[in-house]
């Protein structure tokens, strides 16, 4: 596949042309989709670079087949993908239910707006419970929140990588403020980097003449047996645990000596780390987490953070009504330190909102 | 005396042997159904890249019915996952195979949009006017007045509409290079030849391909052999006027 970088470059863009462009030098090979508010730019750009890279592109009827189309489009051993948000994260999560029930290396690329319902069009963090935990399911996805454009470019990158190799749905989820905002960040062809990509390979339409050279291929996701099921998912489980200790990632800083410590994911992140700094400057022992994969939890990680810091309090900040909270406490059970909240449902939170809840802490 | 020679039935090439017998009730008509894909895909030698999806239904029950690669989906979805196989792989030939509840109801709007983006995959929907594998509900193909599980004292029109004519509506969505068919279990000749051409049609590369087939449910029915025959080509015939509504093979055969 032709290289789409010659060298490294800067530039200065959107975060949805930075997927696109993200996907394009993964090699990624087509893309189903349906439009919504904020992740439109996405098709958009992905529709004018395709032909001229050879790749493909389909406007589905709606999110339900963009998804399953992605499902089809893996099975045959293509390295194909998804964007969405919102209402349309929703109806995704069926065809999301058959690439984990059937271990499909789908990608989609997740831009949360404002919720419940048509919410608004916006932001938010509102859509971590439904890219964690949506659908009829155990939860078998790895979940990237990215904070910054250039996060954008290297975990989709790093997606389709992480979805061909563990064969688990793989998610990248951002918000309609890395959709919409505009920053700079370095495009770069992967093997520039020293990153190999993962060759995708088909599961069905596979070579060799059948009943001579293999036996046919039947993928299934329905079993007739309480205890077939049960086997299956065990199965995956099992897998999963093994290997999410080499997923997992995270950021934490200046939490050797914290007495309080901000927990956030995505562009909250960067708000937490601004306060940090503002906070420190005023003489105030408070440090930072952040888990980069939301699934699987870095649970451990932030344990080792809570303990070794002897931190008084946790401060979940979030633009949720508390789901990563939520994931945080059943992901950390046990540690007794208390937990204070900023909820701010699909609001913007800014170092201010955090540094004013800091004090009221103290 | 004389050993008797076991007699072996014959099967299609590309019917999958450890699968067999097959899992439909008795007087079932997909097994007909079933017989004349085999047939077609052993005579066009596409065996070996014939992916074959199945719905959620009664029609699942074929899953690992052909020595060919196939994939289960979810209810309604065939109709997608065969257009992402087929625009990803254009030298496979994708079969879908559904139900009525499968392609007309909640898979509906799929089938619509592909057939209006003539999307190059044949789709084989098996109409038997009701819910099968979920016990016997009411279908967009039950017959005004048959009577179903959620229908107990027969379909009312005003309350629940007509029956869906698919092949109809398809028909009036595809461009002239679609091929769209209605076949009935009871004259295999002419639905093996329907689903030869829907076949070819995906070969050649002309466009969407749909063959619905009427079909036996006794189980469901409560029909007796010639109950079951009878509502088939007395009741269903009628209502659903079996032909080739639109080929690009030539005049179409009524």
């Amino acid at each position: 596949m032709e290289k789409v970088f010659s060298e490294a470059k800067k530039a200065f863009m959107t975060g949805n042309e930075t997927a696109a462009w993200a996907a394009l030098a993964a090699g990624a090979e087509v893309m189903f989709g349906y439009p919504i508010t904020p992740q439109n730019e996405i098709m958009h750009y992905w529709t004018r670079m395709a032909p001229k890279y050879d790749r493909g592109f389909l406007q589905t009827e709606d999110e339900i087949s963009a998804g399953f189309t992605v499902c089809g489009s893996v099975q045959s051993g293509k390295k194909a993908f998804t964007a969405t948000a919102g209402p349309g994260n929703v109806l995704m999560q069926e065809p999301f239910g058959m690439a984990e029930g059937m271990r499909l290396p789908l990608l989609a690329i997740i831009q949360q707006r404002g919720g419940p319902s048509s919410g608004t069009v916006v932001y938010s963090q509102q859509e971590v419970t439904l890219t964690t935990f949506g659908g009829n399911g155990e939860g078998h996805r790895i979940v990237y929140s990215t904070a910054t454009h250039q996060e954008i470019y290297d975990y989709i990158i790093k997606g389709f990588n992480t979805a061909w190799t563990y064969r688990f749905p793989t998610f990248i989820l951002g918000d309609g403020y890395q959709a919409k905002m505009r920053e700079p960040l370095e495009l770069y062809s992967p093997e520039d980097k020293g990153i190999k990509m993962v060759e995708p390979y088909p599961l069905i339409g596979l070579p060799g003449h059948i009943g001579e050279d293999r036996e046919p291929k039947h993928l299934c996701n329905i079993y007739s047996l309480e205890e077939e099921l049960y086997e299956v998912v065990m199965k995956i489980s099992a897998e999963y645990e093994a290997i999410s200790p080499e997923l997992t990632e995270y950021q934490e800083r200046e939490c050797d000596d914290a007495e309080i410590i901000i927990v956030s994911h995505g562009v909250v992140s960067r708000a937490a780390d601004d306060a940090v700094t503002a906070l420190r400057a005023q003489g105030l022992k408070v440090g930072c987490f952040r888990p980069i994969t939301l699934r699987p939890f870095p649970a451990q990680e932030l344990k080792n953070c809570i303990q070794k810091s002897g931190a008084k309090k946790l401060l979940i900040a979030e633009s949720a009504y508390g789901q990563l909270f939520r994931l945080v406490r059943q992901e950390i059970y046990g540690e007794t330190v208390p937990m204070e909240t900023l909820f701010m449902p699909g609001v913007g939170i800014i170092d201010y909102d955090i540094m004013s809840k800091i004090k009221s802490m103290l | 005396m004389a050993m008797l020679e076991p007699v072996h039935p014959l099967t299609p090439k590309s019917w999958y042997l450890p699968s067999k017998p097959h899992k439909f009730c008795p007087g079932c008509g997909h097994g007909i159904v079933l017989k004349a894909l085999g047939e077609n895909i052993d005579e066009l030698g596409i065996q070996d890249k014939t992916i074959f999806g199945c719905d959620i239904g009664c029609s699942l029950l074929a899953w690992n019915f052909f020595a060919c690669d196939s994939t289960q989906t979810h209810h309604g979805r065939t109709t997608p996952v065969m257009v992402g196989i087929k625009r990803s792989r254009p030298e496979l030939i994708t079969v879908g195979y559904m139900g009525d509840g499968g392609g007309y109801s909640i898979g509906s709007q799929h089938l619509l949009n592909a057939a209006v983006r003539n999307e190059k995959v044949t789709l084989i929907l098996v109409n038997n006017t009701n819910y099968g594998m979920t016990g016997g509900q009411m279908a967009p193909t039950t017959l005004p007045g048959q009577k179903t599980e959620t229908s107990p004292y027969g379909r009312d029109p005003e309350q629940t509409g007509y029956p869906t004519k698919g092949p109809e509506f398809i028909a009036q969505l595809t461009p002239d290079s679609a091929y769209v068919a209605r076949a009935t279990v009871s004259k295999y000749n002419q639905l093996k030849r329907f689903i030869r051409n829907a076949l070819r049609n995906q070969i050649e590369g002309n466009g969407f391909s749909f063959v619905e087939v009427l079909s036996t449910c006794p189980t469901n029915w409560r029909t007796n052999a010639q109950q079951t025959w009878r509502f088939l080509e007395d009741e269903m015939e009628p209502y659903f006027p079996v032909g080739e509504l639109k080929s690009p093979f030539g005049k179409g055969d009524k």
